[in-house]
């Protein structure tokens, strides 16, 4: 499979955002790295994106203190469409 | 060696599942009333099948099972819906200049401070307008991944896409982000 070194934006910034989730492979890396050395546009995109990363993380720790639930009245609604249904199947 | 053998008790289901089905399905499609149709419509699929419940597998796992199909079949809806709502891209698409920044889509340099920034509650509200803003199909890989951190390869699985596809739309979800992030906060 013939690598290429050289890439575009678009495939340099997707590698970017892949390895946002430690999920670049090391050719990946260093295919990202060679394209930072001459294009400084991607650099400023892969730092901006970095302090991005931690802000989704934060974001996604205080998702998870949440949990929700269907109110009691809802609940009450879907109990009452499922007797009907089970009606209807009979 | 016997198995253990599950039976339905349908009458219970909204007082026993109702909620974990619930967060299950939010923590997916990260939208309420839908999440709440998802769950009603999964209980009446398996009010419809309940003949076919063989007991190998506990009800709320057959249940769950039901619930990740409808999942599917959601996503595989908006991700066939052509056009609408397309991200407007950052990248020429065709012709010399493909796959380079369109010009008035090129990241511009943020002030310094920004760092001190992530617990700024005005700034997780713009994040959240934002990420209103991404179109759906985008929007629920991007959560999954990014807010749910879910693995990969799972998410592939429950929504039936490619790695690849996976990463085609965390990438336009992420450029778009900035864009919307940069424009509405950074920018000023």
């Amino acid at each position: 499979m013939a690598h290429k070194f050289f890439i575009s934006c678009d495939e340099a910034t997707t590698i970017c955002d892949k390895s946002q989730y430690k999920e670049a492979s090391y050719f990946e890396i260093i295919q990202l790295k060679l394209h930072f050395i001459f294009c400084k546009v991607c650099a400023i995109y892969s730092k901006q994106n970095n302090f991005l990363s931690k802000l989704y993380k934060s974001k996604a720790s205080d998702r998870k203190k949440h949990s929700f639930c269907i109110s009691t009245e809802e609940k009450q609604a879907l109990k009452e469409s499922l007797e009907q249904a089970k009606k209807e199947l009979l | 060696m016997l198995e253990q053998q599950h039976s339905l008790h349908p009458d219970l289901w909204i007082d026993k599942y109702a909620d974990y089905l619930f967060n299950y399905a939010i923590a997916r499609v990260n939208n309420y009333d839908l999440a709440k149709d998802l769950v009603q419509e999964t209980f009446f699929a398996g009010l419809k099948s309940a003949k076919n419940f063989e007991g190998k597998a506990s009800e709320k796992t057959w249940l769950v099972s039901i619930l990740k199909r409808k999942v599917i079949d959601h996503y595989r809806k908006i991700n066939s819906i052509k056009g609408q709502a397309e991200v407007r891209m950052n990248f020429y698409e065709d012709g010399e200049n493909e796959g380079s920044w369109i010009e008035e889509r090129v990241p511009q340099n943020w002030n310094n401070d920004t760092e001190k920034a992530i617990e700024n509650e005005e700034l997780k509200n713009q994040l959240d307008v934002c990420l209103e803003k991404l179109p759906e199909k985008y929007g629920i890989v991007f959560r999954m991944k990014t807010i749910q951190e879910f693995e990969t390869e799972e998410i592939c699985k429950e929504l039936d896409i490619t790695a690849s596809n996976l990463w085609v739309m965390i990438h336009r979800a992420r450029t778009q982000l900035r864009k919307c992030m940069e424009d509405h906060w950074f920018k000023k």
